[in-house]
Protein backbone atom coordinates (compact mmCIF):
# COMPACT_ATOMS: atom_id res chain seq x y z
CA UNK A 1 0.00 0.00 0.00
CA UNK A 2 0.95 3.61 -0.35
CA UNK A 3 3.60 5.09 1.82
CA UNK A 4 4.94 2.01 3.49
CA UNK A 5 8.57 2.74 4.16
CA UNK A 6 9.95 -0.71 4.79
CA UNK A 7 13.41 0.59 5.35
CA UNK A 8 13.13 3.22 8.04
CA UNK A 9 15.80 5.87 7.78
CA UNK A 10 18.55 5.83 10.36
CA UNK A 11 17.81 8.19 13.20
CA UNK A 12 19.52 11.49 12.39
CA UNK A 13 22.14 13.00 14.60
CA UNK A 14 22.83 11.28 17.89
CA UNK A 15 20.31 12.33 20.49
CA UNK A 16 20.16 11.95 24.21
CA UNK A 17 18.13 8.81 24.75
CA UNK A 18 15.91 9.50 27.70
CA UNK A 19 13.37 6.93 28.80
CA UNK A 20 10.64 9.32 27.78
CA UNK A 21 11.83 9.69 24.22
CA UNK A 22 12.26 5.93 23.93
CA UNK A 23 8.81 5.18 25.31
CA UNK A 24 6.96 7.83 23.31
CA UNK A 25 6.51 5.99 19.98
CA UNK A 26 5.48 2.84 21.83
CA UNK A 27 2.80 4.74 23.73
CA UNK A 28 1.21 5.71 20.42
CA UNK A 29 1.66 2.24 18.95
CA UNK A 30 0.43 0.34 22.00
CA UNK A 31 -3.35 0.16 21.38
CA UNK A 32 -2.80 -1.31 17.92
CA UNK A 33 0.00 -3.65 18.98
CA UNK A 34 -1.83 -4.92 22.07
CA UNK A 35 -4.95 -5.70 20.03
CA UNK A 36 -2.92 -7.51 17.39
CA UNK A 37 -1.01 -9.47 20.03
CA UNK A 38 -4.22 -10.55 21.80
CA UNK A 39 -6.34 -11.42 18.80
CA UNK A 40 -3.80 -12.47 16.18
CA UNK A 41 -0.48 -13.43 17.71
CA UNK A 42 -1.71 -15.49 20.66
CA UNK A 43 -4.27 -17.36 18.49
CA UNK A 44 -1.55 -17.90 15.87
CA UNK A 45 0.71 -19.56 18.43
CA UNK A 46 -2.18 -21.69 19.72
CA UNK A 47 -3.01 -22.56 16.08
CA UNK A 48 0.58 -23.62 15.39
CA UNK A 49 0.31 -25.84 18.47
CA UNK A 50 -2.87 -27.41 17.01
CA UNK A 51 -0.93 -28.38 13.88
CA UNK A 52 1.08 -30.94 15.89
CA UNK A 53 -1.89 -32.35 17.81
CA UNK A 54 -5.04 -34.28 17.22
CA UNK A 55 -7.81 -31.77 17.79
CA UNK A 56 -11.07 -33.30 16.62
CA UNK A 57 -14.16 -31.85 18.18
CA UNK A 58 -16.28 -34.89 17.34
CA UNK A 59 -13.69 -37.22 18.82
CA UNK A 60 -12.54 -35.70 22.13
CA UNK A 61 -10.78 -38.86 23.33
CA UNK A 62 -8.42 -38.94 20.40
CA UNK A 63 -6.39 -35.97 21.60
CA UNK A 64 -2.68 -35.65 21.95
CA UNK A 65 0.62 -34.82 20.36
CA UNK A 66 1.07 -36.38 16.92
CA UNK A 67 4.31 -34.75 15.80
CA UNK A 68 4.58 -34.32 12.05
CA UNK A 69 1.85 -36.82 11.23
CA UNK A 70 -0.46 -34.13 9.83
CA UNK A 71 2.26 -32.87 7.53
CA UNK A 72 2.96 -36.38 6.26
CA UNK A 73 -0.75 -36.76 5.61
CA UNK A 74 -0.76 -33.48 3.67
CA UNK A 75 2.10 -34.72 1.49
CA UNK A 76 -0.10 -37.67 0.45
CA UNK A 77 -3.38 -35.74 0.34
CA UNK A 78 -4.45 -35.56 -3.30
CA UNK A 79 -7.15 -33.00 -2.54
CA UNK A 80 -4.47 -30.77 -1.04
CA UNK A 81 -2.35 -30.85 -4.19
CA UNK A 82 -5.31 -30.16 -6.41
CA UNK A 83 -6.43 -27.34 -4.11
CA UNK A 84 -2.90 -25.90 -4.32
CA UNK A 85 -3.05 -25.93 -8.11
CA UNK A 86 -6.52 -24.37 -8.02
CA UNK A 87 -5.28 -21.71 -5.60
CA UNK A 88 -2.52 -20.70 -8.03
CA UNK A 89 -4.95 -20.50 -10.94
CA UNK A 90 -7.59 -18.64 -8.90
CA UNK A 91 -5.05 -16.14 -7.54
CA UNK A 92 -3.21 -15.54 -10.80
CA UNK A 93 -6.29 -15.15 -12.99
CA UNK A 94 -8.07 -12.87 -10.49
CA UNK A 95 -5.00 -10.73 -9.90
CA UNK A 96 -4.09 -10.43 -13.59
CA UNK A 97 -7.57 -9.29 -14.61
CA UNK A 98 -8.07 -7.02 -11.59
CA UNK A 99 -4.73 -5.35 -12.14
CA UNK A 100 -4.97 -4.64 -15.87
CA UNK A 101 -8.62 -3.61 -15.77
CA UNK A 102 -7.86 -1.48 -12.68
CA UNK A 103 -4.87 0.13 -14.40
CA UNK A 104 -7.03 0.88 -17.45
CA UNK A 105 -9.68 2.48 -15.26
CA UNK A 106 -7.09 4.58 -13.41
CA UNK A 107 -5.63 5.84 -16.70
CA UNK A 108 -9.14 6.75 -17.91
CA UNK A 109 -9.88 8.67 -14.70
CA UNK A 110 -6.50 10.42 -14.79
CA UNK A 111 -7.80 13.43 -16.65
CA UNK A 112 -10.47 15.99 -16.06
CA UNK A 113 -13.79 15.64 -17.82
CA UNK A 114 -17.35 16.70 -17.24
CA UNK A 115 -19.14 14.59 -14.62
CA UNK A 116 -15.92 12.96 -13.43
CA UNK A 117 -17.00 12.92 -9.77
CA UNK A 118 -20.18 11.01 -10.55
CA UNK A 119 -18.48 8.56 -12.91
CA UNK A 120 -15.76 7.93 -10.35
CA UNK A 121 -18.30 7.23 -7.61
CA UNK A 122 -20.13 4.75 -9.87
CA UNK A 123 -17.12 2.81 -11.13
CA UNK A 124 -15.73 2.46 -7.60
CA UNK A 125 -19.08 1.23 -6.30
CA UNK A 126 -18.49 -2.54 -6.65
CA UNK A 127 -15.89 -2.30 -3.92
CA UNK A 128 -18.55 -1.15 -1.47
CA UNK A 129 -20.57 -4.29 -2.15
CA UNK A 130 -19.90 -6.78 0.66
CA UNK A 131 -17.69 -9.44 -0.90
CA UNK A 132 -19.89 -12.41 0.00
CA UNK A 133 -22.81 -10.51 -1.51
CA UNK A 134 -20.93 -10.01 -4.75
CA UNK A 135 -20.49 -13.79 -4.71
CA UNK A 136 -24.22 -14.35 -4.22
CA UNK A 137 -25.09 -11.78 -6.89
CA UNK A 138 -22.90 -13.48 -9.48
CA UNK A 139 -24.14 -16.91 -8.45
CA UNK A 140 -27.64 -15.59 -9.26
CA UNK A 141 -26.48 -13.97 -12.51
CA UNK A 142 -25.06 -17.33 -13.60
CA UNK A 143 -28.24 -19.17 -12.61
CA UNK A 144 -30.24 -19.85 -15.78
CA UNK A 145 -33.58 -19.58 -13.94
CA UNK A 146 -33.25 -15.94 -12.89
CA UNK A 147 -29.95 -14.78 -14.41
CA UNK A 148 -29.22 -13.62 -17.96
CA UNK A 149 -25.58 -14.71 -18.31
CA UNK A 150 -26.06 -18.35 -19.41
CA UNK A 151 -28.57 -17.24 -22.03
CA UNK A 152 -26.28 -14.51 -23.35
CA UNK A 153 -23.22 -16.76 -23.40
CA UNK A 154 -25.29 -19.33 -25.26
CA UNK A 155 -26.48 -16.73 -27.76
CA UNK A 156 -22.87 -15.70 -28.36
CA UNK A 157 -21.97 -19.30 -29.04
CA UNK A 158 -19.69 -19.54 -25.99
CA UNK A 159 -21.87 -22.12 -24.27
CA UNK A 160 -23.40 -25.14 -25.98
CA UNK A 161 -26.55 -24.79 -23.86
CA UNK A 162 -27.76 -22.10 -21.41
CA UNK A 163 -26.55 -24.07 -18.36
CA UNK A 164 -25.04 -22.80 -15.15
CA UNK A 165 -21.25 -22.72 -15.53
CA UNK A 166 -20.98 -23.18 -11.74
CA UNK A 167 -22.13 -26.75 -12.25
CA UNK A 168 -19.65 -27.48 -15.02
CA UNK A 169 -16.32 -28.79 -13.62
CA UNK A 170 -14.35 -27.37 -16.53
CA UNK A 171 -15.78 -23.84 -16.25
CA UNK A 172 -16.88 -23.46 -12.63
CA UNK A 173 -13.79 -21.54 -11.48
CA UNK A 174 -14.68 -18.69 -13.83
CA UNK A 175 -17.71 -17.93 -11.67
CA UNK A 176 -15.83 -16.94 -8.49
CA UNK A 177 -13.08 -15.33 -10.60
CA UNK A 178 -15.64 -13.13 -12.36
CA UNK A 179 -17.17 -12.06 -9.03
CA UNK A 180 -13.73 -11.40 -7.59
CA UNK A 181 -12.58 -9.34 -10.58
CA UNK A 182 -15.75 -7.25 -10.64
CA UNK A 183 -15.40 -6.57 -6.95
CA UNK A 184 -11.62 -5.95 -6.93
CA UNK A 185 -11.05 -3.64 -9.92
CA UNK A 186 -11.78 -0.45 -7.91
CA UNK A 187 -9.12 -1.25 -5.33
CA UNK A 188 -6.37 -1.25 -7.96
CA UNK A 189 -7.90 1.71 -9.75
CA UNK A 190 -7.98 3.80 -6.55
CA UNK A 191 -4.41 3.01 -5.56
CA UNK A 192 -2.99 3.51 -9.05
CA UNK A 193 -4.99 6.70 -9.59
CA UNK A 194 -3.64 8.08 -6.31
CA UNK A 195 -0.10 7.21 -7.39
CA UNK A 196 -0.63 8.83 -10.82
CA UNK A 197 -1.98 12.02 -9.28
CA UNK A 198 1.00 12.26 -6.95
CA UNK A 199 3.49 12.50 -9.84
CA UNK A 200 4.71 16.10 -9.86
CA UNK A 201 4.12 17.82 -13.20
CA UNK A 202 7.66 19.18 -13.10
CA UNK A 203 8.92 15.65 -13.63
CA UNK A 204 7.27 15.57 -17.07
CA UNK A 205 8.47 19.07 -17.88
CA UNK A 206 12.02 18.24 -16.88
CA UNK A 207 11.92 15.04 -18.90
CA UNK A 208 10.58 16.93 -21.92
CA UNK A 209 13.37 19.53 -21.65
CA UNK A 210 15.87 16.67 -21.57
CA UNK A 211 14.42 15.62 -24.91
CA UNK A 212 12.44 12.58 -23.74
CA UNK A 213 9.71 11.47 -26.16
CA UNK A 214 6.25 10.29 -25.10
CA UNK A 215 7.37 6.72 -24.60
CA UNK A 216 10.52 7.70 -22.68
CA UNK A 217 8.43 9.96 -20.42
CA UNK A 218 5.95 7.17 -19.79
CA UNK A 219 8.72 4.72 -19.00
CA UNK A 220 11.02 6.90 -16.92
CA UNK A 221 8.47 9.05 -15.15
CA UNK A 222 5.06 7.32 -15.03
CA UNK A 223 6.24 3.74 -14.65
CA UNK A 224 9.09 4.69 -12.32
CA UNK A 225 6.63 6.45 -10.05
CA UNK A 226 4.05 3.68 -10.23
CA UNK A 227 6.32 0.74 -9.51
CA UNK A 228 6.73 1.09 -5.74
CA UNK A 229 2.99 1.51 -5.18
CA UNK A 230 2.01 -1.13 -7.70
CA UNK A 231 4.48 -3.66 -6.30
CA UNK A 232 3.24 -3.27 -2.74
CA UNK A 233 -0.40 -3.30 -3.88
CA UNK A 234 0.15 -6.46 -5.90
CA UNK A 235 1.92 -8.07 -2.96
CA UNK A 236 -0.93 -7.32 -0.57
CA UNK A 237 -3.61 -8.29 -3.08
CA UNK A 238 -1.97 -11.59 -4.03
CA UNK A 239 -1.78 -12.63 -0.41
CA UNK A 240 -5.28 -11.43 0.17
CA UNK A 241 -6.77 -13.24 -2.83
CA UNK A 242 -4.87 -16.44 -2.04
CA UNK A 243 -6.26 -16.29 1.51
CA UNK A 244 -9.77 -15.41 0.40
CA UNK A 245 -12.17 -18.34 0.47
CA UNK A 246 -15.48 -16.50 1.02
CA UNK A 247 -16.44 -16.28 -2.64
CA UNK A 248 -15.75 -19.98 -3.22
CA UNK A 249 -17.57 -21.03 -0.05
CA UNK A 250 -20.60 -18.92 -0.99
CA UNK A 251 -20.70 -19.68 -4.73
CA UNK A 252 -19.65 -23.29 -5.20
CA UNK A 253 -18.58 -24.71 -1.83
CA UNK A 254 -15.50 -26.06 -3.62
CA UNK A 255 -17.48 -28.11 -6.11
CA UNK A 256 -18.34 -29.43 -8.61
CA UNK A 257 -16.10 -32.44 -8.03
CA UNK A 258 -13.58 -30.33 -6.11
CA UNK A 259 -12.77 -28.26 -9.21
CA UNK A 260 -13.06 -24.93 -7.38
CA UNK A 261 -11.60 -26.07 -4.07
CA UNK A 262 -8.79 -23.68 -3.11
CA UNK A 263 -6.67 -23.99 0.03
CA UNK A 264 -8.68 -21.56 2.22
CA UNK A 265 -12.01 -23.17 1.30
CA UNK A 266 -10.46 -26.62 1.84
CA UNK A 267 -9.18 -25.54 5.27
CA UNK A 268 -12.61 -24.13 6.04
CA UNK A 269 -14.23 -27.43 5.11
CA UNK A 270 -11.80 -29.48 7.21
CA UNK A 271 -12.13 -27.15 10.21
CA UNK A 272 -15.83 -26.41 10.28
CA UNK A 273 -17.50 -29.26 8.44
CA UNK A 274 -15.24 -32.10 9.62
CA UNK A 275 -14.30 -30.24 12.82
CA UNK A 276 -10.70 -31.47 12.54
CA UNK A 277 -8.78 -28.45 13.81
CA UNK A 278 -5.43 -30.23 13.97
CA UNK A 279 -5.32 -31.07 10.27
CA UNK A 280 -6.82 -27.69 9.36
CA UNK A 281 -4.07 -25.92 11.32
CA UNK A 282 -1.35 -27.95 9.63
CA UNK A 283 -2.84 -27.05 6.23
CA UNK A 284 -2.95 -23.40 7.32
CA UNK A 285 0.72 -23.52 8.26
CA UNK A 286 1.62 -24.77 4.81
CA UNK A 287 -0.38 -21.94 3.25
CA UNK A 288 1.24 -19.44 5.63
CA UNK A 289 4.71 -20.72 4.71
CA UNK A 290 4.03 -20.44 0.97
CA UNK A 291 2.67 -16.90 1.32
CA UNK A 292 5.66 -15.92 3.44
CA UNK A 293 8.09 -17.15 0.78
CA UNK A 294 6.12 -15.25 -1.83
CA UNK A 295 6.19 -12.04 0.21
CA UNK A 296 9.97 -12.23 0.64
CA UNK A 297 10.38 -12.85 -3.08
CA UNK A 298 8.24 -9.85 -4.07
CA UNK A 299 9.92 -7.49 -1.59
CA UNK A 300 13.28 -8.51 -3.02
CA UNK A 301 12.05 -7.99 -6.59
CA UNK A 302 10.65 -4.62 -5.63
CA UNK A 303 14.05 -3.46 -4.43
CA UNK A 304 15.66 -4.51 -7.74
CA UNK A 305 12.90 -3.04 -9.90
CA UNK A 306 13.25 0.31 -8.22
CA UNK A 307 16.87 0.59 -9.24
CA UNK A 308 16.11 -0.64 -12.77
CA UNK A 309 13.90 2.30 -13.77
CA UNK B 1 -2.46 12.87 -19.91
CA UNK B 2 -0.48 15.15 -22.14
CA UNK B 3 -1.62 15.02 -25.74
CA UNK B 4 0.15 18.19 -26.85
CA UNK B 5 0.77 18.27 -30.59
CA UNK B 6 -1.87 15.67 -31.39
CA UNK B 7 -3.92 16.42 -34.49
CA UNK B 8 -7.58 17.37 -33.96
CA UNK B 9 -8.55 14.04 -35.47
CA UNK B 10 -6.36 12.10 -33.06
CA UNK B 11 -7.69 14.13 -30.17
CA UNK B 12 -11.31 13.57 -31.22
CA UNK B 13 -10.62 9.86 -31.56
CA UNK B 14 -8.99 9.93 -28.12
CA UNK B 15 -12.07 11.56 -26.61
CA UNK B 16 -14.46 9.11 -28.26
CA UNK B 17 -12.37 6.19 -27.10
CA UNK B 18 -12.17 7.68 -23.60
CA UNK B 19 -15.96 8.09 -23.37
CA UNK B 20 -16.64 4.64 -24.78
CA UNK B 21 -14.23 2.90 -22.44
CA UNK B 22 -15.62 4.74 -19.41
CA UNK B 23 -19.16 3.89 -20.47
CA UNK B 24 -18.21 0.20 -20.55
CA UNK B 25 -16.79 0.41 -17.03
CA UNK B 26 -19.92 2.19 -15.76
CA UNK B 27 -22.13 -0.44 -17.37
CA UNK B 28 -20.10 -3.32 -15.94
CA UNK B 29 -20.12 -1.77 -12.47
CA UNK B 30 -23.87 -1.20 -12.43
CA UNK B 31 -25.30 -4.16 -14.30
CA UNK B 32 -25.02 -6.84 -11.56
CA UNK B 33 -26.55 -4.43 -9.04
CA UNK B 34 -29.31 -3.52 -11.44
CA UNK B 35 -30.13 -7.18 -11.97
CA UNK B 36 -30.27 -7.79 -8.23
CA UNK B 37 -32.76 -4.95 -7.81
CA UNK B 38 -34.69 -6.17 -10.85
CA UNK B 39 -35.22 -9.64 -9.35
CA UNK B 40 -36.20 -8.07 -6.02
CA UNK B 41 -38.97 -5.91 -7.53
CA UNK B 42 -40.32 -8.54 -9.95
CA UNK B 43 -43.52 -10.24 -8.71
CA UNK B 44 -42.91 -13.98 -8.29
CA UNK B 45 -45.37 -15.06 -10.99
CA UNK B 46 -43.59 -12.89 -13.57
CA UNK B 47 -40.09 -14.01 -12.53
CA UNK B 48 -40.73 -17.46 -13.93
CA UNK B 49 -43.49 -16.55 -16.39
CA UNK B 50 -41.68 -13.98 -18.50
CA UNK B 51 -38.29 -15.59 -19.01
CA UNK B 52 -35.19 -13.42 -18.98
CA UNK B 53 -36.23 -9.81 -19.54
CA UNK B 54 -34.28 -6.62 -18.93
CA UNK B 55 -37.33 -4.95 -17.42
CA UNK B 56 -40.32 -6.69 -15.77
CA UNK B 57 -43.75 -5.66 -17.03
CA UNK B 58 -44.93 -5.10 -13.47
CA UNK B 59 -42.95 -4.09 -10.36
CA UNK B 60 -43.69 -4.50 -6.66
CA UNK B 61 -42.17 -3.61 -3.31
CA UNK B 62 -43.91 -6.51 -1.53
CA UNK B 63 -40.68 -8.47 -1.09
CA UNK B 64 -39.11 -5.61 0.83
CA UNK B 65 -42.16 -5.28 3.06
CA UNK B 66 -42.15 -8.99 3.88
CA UNK B 67 -38.42 -9.06 4.60
CA UNK B 68 -38.65 -6.09 6.92
CA UNK B 69 -41.93 -7.03 8.56
CA UNK B 70 -41.95 -10.81 8.84
CA UNK B 71 -38.33 -11.87 9.34
CA UNK B 72 -35.41 -11.34 11.76
CA UNK B 73 -33.94 -9.06 9.18
CA UNK B 74 -34.19 -5.82 11.23
CA UNK B 75 -32.10 -7.52 13.93
CA UNK B 76 -29.32 -8.38 11.52
CA UNK B 77 -29.38 -4.83 10.29
CA UNK B 78 -29.11 -3.30 13.76
CA UNK B 79 -26.34 -5.71 14.81
CA UNK B 80 -24.33 -4.98 11.70
CA UNK B 81 -24.68 -1.24 12.22
CA UNK B 82 -23.43 -1.57 15.82
CA UNK B 83 -20.54 -3.87 14.94
CA UNK B 84 -19.45 -1.90 11.85
CA UNK B 85 -19.57 1.48 13.57
CA UNK B 86 -17.87 0.14 16.70
CA UNK B 87 -15.11 -1.40 14.62
CA UNK B 88 -14.68 1.62 12.37
CA UNK B 89 -14.37 4.01 15.31
CA UNK B 90 -12.02 1.73 17.26
CA UNK B 91 -9.77 1.09 14.28
CA UNK B 92 -9.65 4.74 13.25
CA UNK B 93 -8.59 5.83 16.75
CA UNK B 94 -5.97 3.09 17.14
CA UNK B 95 -4.64 3.48 13.59
CA UNK B 96 -4.44 7.27 13.89
CA UNK B 97 -2.13 6.90 16.89
CA UNK B 98 -0.01 4.13 15.38
CA UNK B 99 0.09 5.72 11.92
CA UNK B 100 1.20 8.97 13.55
CA UNK B 101 3.96 7.17 15.48
CA UNK B 102 5.25 5.51 12.32
CA UNK B 103 5.23 8.72 10.32
CA UNK B 104 6.80 11.03 12.94
CA UNK B 105 9.15 9.11 15.21
CA UNK B 106 12.48 7.64 14.33
CA UNK B 107 13.20 4.66 16.51
CA UNK B 108 15.25 1.56 16.15
CA UNK B 109 12.36 -0.92 16.02
CA UNK B 110 10.44 1.01 13.34
CA UNK B 111 11.41 -1.23 10.40
CA UNK B 112 10.62 -4.43 12.35
CA UNK B 113 7.26 -2.99 13.45
CA UNK B 114 6.36 -2.18 9.83
CA UNK B 115 7.46 -5.61 8.71
CA UNK B 116 5.44 -7.22 11.49
CA UNK B 117 2.32 -5.26 10.48
CA UNK B 118 2.82 -6.38 6.89
CA UNK B 119 3.31 -9.95 8.09
CA UNK B 120 -0.06 -9.99 9.85
CA UNK B 121 -1.66 -9.68 6.40
CA UNK B 122 -0.41 -13.19 5.57
CA UNK B 123 -2.07 -15.00 8.48
CA UNK B 124 -4.79 -17.31 7.14
CA UNK B 125 -7.81 -16.23 9.13
CA UNK B 126 -9.41 -19.69 9.09
CA UNK B 127 -6.49 -20.90 11.18
CA UNK B 128 -7.15 -18.33 13.89
CA UNK B 129 -10.88 -18.81 14.34
CA UNK B 130 -10.70 -21.99 16.42
CA UNK B 131 -8.01 -20.66 18.81
CA UNK B 132 -9.90 -17.38 19.15
CA UNK B 133 -13.07 -19.27 19.97
CA UNK B 134 -11.14 -21.14 22.66
CA UNK B 135 -9.54 -18.02 24.13
CA UNK B 136 -12.75 -16.01 24.10
CA UNK B 137 -14.95 -18.60 25.75
CA UNK B 138 -13.74 -18.03 29.35
CA UNK B 139 -13.93 -14.25 28.79
CA UNK B 140 -17.58 -14.47 27.85
CA UNK B 141 -16.83 -12.89 24.47
CA UNK B 142 -18.23 -15.72 22.36
CA UNK B 143 -21.65 -14.98 20.89
CA UNK B 144 -21.31 -11.31 21.78
CA UNK B 145 -21.15 -8.23 19.59
CA UNK B 146 -18.33 -6.84 21.76
CA UNK B 147 -16.19 -9.88 21.00
CA UNK B 148 -16.83 -9.44 17.30
CA UNK B 149 -15.90 -5.74 17.47
CA UNK B 150 -12.63 -6.54 19.26
CA UNK B 151 -11.62 -9.18 16.72
CA UNK B 152 -12.52 -6.97 13.74
CA UNK B 153 -10.64 -4.05 15.26
CA UNK B 154 -7.48 -6.13 15.62
CA UNK B 155 -7.78 -7.46 12.07
CA UNK B 156 -8.32 -4.13 10.40
CA UNK B 157 -5.78 -2.18 12.45
CA UNK B 158 -2.62 -3.08 10.45
CA UNK B 159 -3.92 -2.02 7.07
CA UNK B 160 -5.57 1.09 8.54
CA UNK B 161 -2.22 1.96 10.14
CA UNK B 162 -0.56 1.93 6.70
CA UNK B 163 -3.37 4.08 5.39
CA UNK B 164 -3.13 6.60 8.24
CA UNK B 165 0.66 6.67 8.06
CA UNK B 166 0.39 7.61 4.43
CA UNK B 167 -2.08 10.40 5.26
CA UNK B 168 0.19 11.78 8.00
CA UNK B 169 3.17 11.78 5.61
CA UNK B 170 1.25 14.36 3.58
CA UNK B 171 1.18 16.87 6.44
CA UNK B 172 4.31 19.01 6.89
CA UNK B 173 6.20 18.33 10.12
CA UNK B 174 6.86 22.06 10.54
CA UNK B 175 3.22 22.56 11.61
CA UNK B 176 3.48 20.56 14.80
CA UNK B 177 7.02 21.73 15.45
CA UNK B 178 5.67 25.27 15.46
CA UNK B 179 2.87 24.24 17.83
CA UNK B 180 5.34 22.56 20.14
CA UNK B 181 7.58 25.63 20.20
CA UNK B 182 4.48 27.59 21.19
CA UNK B 183 4.23 25.37 24.25
CA UNK B 184 1.97 22.49 23.21
CA UNK B 185 2.94 18.99 24.23
CA UNK B 186 3.24 16.52 21.37
CA UNK B 187 -0.16 15.03 22.09
CA UNK B 188 -1.78 18.49 22.25
CA UNK B 189 -0.23 19.43 18.92
CA UNK B 190 -1.45 16.13 17.45
CA UNK B 191 -4.95 16.71 18.73
CA UNK B 192 -5.29 20.42 17.95
CA UNK B 193 -3.17 20.91 14.84
CA UNK B 194 -2.57 17.63 13.05
CA UNK B 195 -5.78 15.65 13.54
CA UNK B 196 -8.06 18.37 12.15
CA UNK B 197 -5.91 18.37 9.00
CA UNK B 198 -6.16 14.58 8.76
CA UNK B 199 -9.96 14.52 9.02
CA UNK B 200 -10.38 13.50 5.35
CA UNK B 201 -7.88 10.72 5.93
CA UNK B 202 -9.66 9.61 9.06
CA UNK B 203 -12.95 9.73 7.19
CA UNK B 204 -11.52 7.54 4.45
CA UNK B 205 -10.19 5.05 6.98
CA UNK B 206 -13.49 5.05 8.84
CA UNK B 207 -15.43 4.30 5.68
CA UNK B 208 -12.96 1.71 4.51
CA UNK B 209 -13.14 -0.20 7.79
CA UNK B 210 -16.92 0.20 8.03
CA UNK B 211 -17.36 -1.53 4.66
CA UNK B 212 -14.89 -4.25 5.62
CA UNK B 213 -16.69 -4.96 8.90
CA UNK B 214 -20.07 -4.83 7.15
CA UNK B 215 -18.97 -7.64 4.81
CA UNK B 216 -17.09 -9.95 7.16
CA UNK B 217 -18.54 -13.43 7.08
CA UNK B 218 -16.28 -16.16 8.51
CA UNK B 219 -15.68 -14.83 12.02
CA UNK B 220 -19.28 -13.79 12.45
CA UNK B 221 -20.38 -17.21 11.24
CA UNK B 222 -18.20 -18.98 13.81
CA UNK B 223 -18.44 -16.65 16.82
CA UNK B 224 -22.14 -15.80 16.75
CA UNK B 225 -24.79 -18.41 17.41
CA UNK B 226 -27.93 -16.58 18.64
CA UNK B 227 -30.31 -15.56 15.91
CA UNK B 228 -30.77 -12.12 17.48
CA UNK B 229 -27.04 -11.38 17.49
CA UNK B 230 -26.31 -12.32 13.89
CA UNK B 231 -24.79 -9.73 11.62
CA UNK B 232 -25.99 -9.18 8.12
CA UNK B 233 -23.78 -11.61 6.20
CA UNK B 234 -24.56 -14.49 8.58
CA UNK B 235 -28.24 -13.63 8.70
CA UNK B 236 -28.43 -13.39 4.95
CA UNK B 237 -26.67 -16.72 4.46
CA UNK B 238 -29.02 -18.54 6.84
CA UNK B 239 -31.81 -16.67 5.09
CA UNK B 240 -30.61 -17.88 1.70
CA UNK B 241 -30.58 -21.51 2.80
CA UNK B 242 -33.92 -21.20 4.61
CA UNK B 243 -35.77 -19.49 1.79
CA UNK B 244 -33.77 -20.87 -1.10
CA UNK B 245 -36.80 -20.96 -3.35
CA UNK B 246 -37.94 -17.43 -2.62
CA UNK B 247 -35.85 -15.38 -5.04
CA UNK B 248 -37.79 -12.20 -4.34
CA UNK B 249 -37.22 -12.15 -0.57
CA UNK B 250 -33.62 -13.26 -0.91
CA UNK B 251 -32.70 -10.53 -3.36
CA UNK B 252 -34.74 -7.93 -1.47
CA UNK B 253 -32.70 -8.74 1.65
CA UNK B 254 -29.51 -8.51 -0.39
CA UNK B 255 -30.50 -5.10 -1.77
CA UNK B 256 -31.20 -3.83 1.75
CA UNK B 257 -27.78 -5.13 2.86
CA UNK B 258 -26.17 -3.11 0.10
CA UNK B 259 -27.64 0.26 0.93
CA UNK B 260 -25.61 1.32 4.02
CA UNK B 261 -22.27 0.16 2.62
CA UNK B 262 -22.88 1.91 -0.70
CA UNK B 263 -24.07 5.13 0.90
CA UNK B 264 -21.09 5.23 3.21
CA UNK B 265 -18.72 4.47 0.40
CA UNK B 266 -20.18 7.12 -1.89
CA UNK B 267 -19.52 9.68 0.84
CA UNK B 268 -15.88 8.79 1.39
CA UNK B 269 -14.47 7.42 -1.89
CA UNK B 270 -13.36 10.91 -2.98
CA UNK B 271 -11.22 11.31 0.14
CA UNK B 272 -9.67 7.92 -0.36
CA UNK B 273 -8.05 8.96 -3.64
CA UNK B 274 -7.35 12.50 -2.41
CA UNK B 275 -5.82 11.28 0.83
CA UNK B 276 -3.65 8.69 -0.84
CA UNK B 277 -2.49 11.32 -3.33
CA UNK B 278 -1.67 13.86 -0.65
CA UNK B 279 0.04 11.18 1.35
CA UNK B 280 3.07 11.21 -0.92
CA UNK B 281 2.67 7.76 -2.38
CA UNK B 282 6.35 7.09 -2.36
CA UNK B 283 6.67 3.58 -1.05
Amino acid sequence: MAGIALNAPEGGPARRRTFRSLAEPWTYLSPTLVLIALFMLVPLVVGIGFAFQNVQILNPFKRGFVGLAHFEAIWQDRIFWRALGNTLWWTFASLFLQFFLGLGLALLLWREFKGKKLVQAIVFLPWAVPSFLSGLTFAWLFNPVVGPLPHWLHALGLLAAPDNILGDPALAMWGPITANVWWGIPFFAITILAALQSIPNEMYEAAAIDGAGTWARFRHVTIAYLIPTVAITILLRTIWIANFGDLIVVMTGGGPAGQTQILPSYIFTIAFRKLDFGYASALSMVLLGLLFLYAILILEMRKRLRSAF
Amino acid sequence: MVVAGASPFARRFGTVFHRLALALYVLAALFPLYWLIKIAVTPTDLLFGEGIRLWPSRATLDNFGEVLGATDFPWYFANSVIVSFGTAIGVTLAASLSGYALSRFTFRAKAPVLFFLLLTQIFPLVMLIAPIYRLMTPLGLVDSLTGLILVYTAYNAPFATFLMQSFFEGIPKELEEAAMIDGCTRFQSLRRVILPLTLPGMGATLGFVFTAAWSELLFALMLISSETKMTFPVGLLTFVSKFSVDWGQMTAAAVLALIPACLFFALIQRYLVQGLTAGAVKG
